[in-house]
């Protein structure tokens, strides 16, 4: 029966579709299990570093290493981290907004920037932007990432704080709140800057005993500190995509099945009134003979 | 009752030990440490080698790390424990003398020396050395 031809072909693409979508959806699952562990896994490190960190900034060392000297700000370093692979709803798109609205304010205040980007789908975005410097990228870094692939960008960042190139330092990524849920932030980086503490902790005037010097000291935590939250993005910003990638690959299918079921109705009504009118036909035709 | 403080371990990869000590034993840059209660703040890089915590006067948790970091305030000591080798924490020297110290020990089966321990040292060693083998044919 020729009747509905388009319509069936269309039913089988779309089941062809909603396969493939479905396919997406539980690999993306399985991985977000993977990543989210590895971000757990990791957070531990990145959390006592940072509060060493804090600890230092109260302290009031006979050193001052140039990562904790407030300075005026002409121009910032920013790094972006993005995923390498798109299908991951609006996650790298809300990023690059947040991340517009950032560089708009300081396109305000006269602050050039300076941008890194990790990530294939950042680089896409970026390059194609005027009026910011692209200093360095690294891309296809895919799910297991190692603190090798970072080290370049951080270290062009960090040469270019301490030669004064660039002011401030910031990075911006997803974060990780609920499967469902993933925000962009921004996170200033340098200089480090004061922030609560806990109990334990010594107040009052004082300074750490360094060994083996101060600055040597310093330079090696420092840079520690930078790689271990750039890394901590990097793994949560992972595990982001896999979650916006398993609910936008399941929204997908589940819009392909609506769209199936119309379509099976439309395709049997019109089969249907095909039949009837064939039956209509034959009745009238044999009325008139 | 004695004075404990707190001790938090963690690698890049997990938690390795939090909780209350009477004393410390790491191995800094210059010289092994032992930490009390109410030491002064301490900043140090680490050595590879044996972080030991003594929770009580019987208990003590060995623990073995490849460099890292120590900070120590007085009620609270952090140990950043790296477990990623990497080029510039590697003292290859040190990782060559520990690997024929722990195969000598592994020989030695008089009983004198704990065999998991030497074992672990072993392991370590080897890791550390083949780390270097391969960064250096990465060109480093």
């Amino acid at each position: 029966m020729a009747v509905g031809k388009e319509i069936r072909t269309k039913i089988g693409s779309i089941k062809n579709t909603q396969k493939i979508t479905r396919a997406m959806e539980m690999v993306a699952a399985s991985k977000m299990r993977k990543t989210k562990d590895r971000m757990q896994a990791t957070r531990p490190y990145a959390k006592k570093i940072g509060q060493i960190i804090k600890h230092l900034a109260h302290a009031n060392p006979e050193y001052k290493h140039p990562f904790l000297v407030q300075r005026e700000v002409k121009r910032v370093g920013l790094i972006v981290i993005s995923s390498d692979r798109g299908l991951c709803g609006g996650l790298n798109s809300n990023l690059f907004r947040k991340t517009l609205l950032q560089l708009m304010q300081w396109d305000n205040e006269n602050v050039d920037v300076d941008v890194c980007t990790i990530g294939v789908k950042a680089l896409g975005f970026f390059s194609n932007l005027k009026k910011i410097n692209l200093t360095g990228q690294v891309g296809k870094i895919g799910d297991t990432p190692h603190l090798e692939d970072i080290v370049g960008i951080i270290k062009i960042m960090l040469d270019g704080y301490e030669q004064n190139k660039i002011d401030e330092l910031y990075v911006v990524s997803n974060e990780f709140v609920n499967t469902m849920t993933q925000r962009p932030t921004v996170e200033k980086l340098l200089p480090v800057v004061a922030g609560e503490i806990e109990n334990g902790v010594s107040s009052g005037h004082w300074d750490y005993i360094y060994e083996p010097d101060a600055k040597e000291m310093l330079d090696h935590l420092l840079t520690r500190y930078i790689e271990s939250i750039v890394y901590q993005g990097l793994v949560e910003n992972n595990a982001c995509e896999q979650a916006a990638r398993m609910v936008a690959m399941k929204s997908a299918s589940d819009n392909a099945g609506n769209l199936i079921k119309e379509l099976q109705l439309v395709y049997n009504k019109a089969r249907q009134a095909a039949i009837t009118q064939e039956i209509s036909e034959i009745v009238a035709g044999a009325a008139a003979v | 009752m004695t004075m404990t403080v707190h001790v938090d371990i963690v690698s890049a990869e997990k938690e390795i030990f939090s909780g209350l000590a009477e004393m410390i034993f790491a191995p800094a840059e210059l010289g092994e440490v032992g930490i009390s209660p109410r030491h002064a703040p301490l900043l140090s890089r680490l050595n590879p080698g044996e972080v030991r915590v003594k929770v009580s006067e019987k208990e003590s948790y060995p623990f073995f790390i490849s460099g890292g970091i120590l900070e120590v305030q007085p009620h609270l000591v952090t140990i950043l424990a790296d477990t990623a080798i990497r080029a510039k924490d590697i003292d290859e020297a040190a990782a060559m003398d520990a690997k024929a110290k722990a195969e000598e020990a592994l020989l030695d089966k008089s009983g004198a020396v704990d065999y998991e321990t030497a074992h672990a040292q072993l392991i370590q060693a080897i890791m550390q050395l083949r780390t270097l083998d391969r960064l250096r044919k990465r060109g480093e």
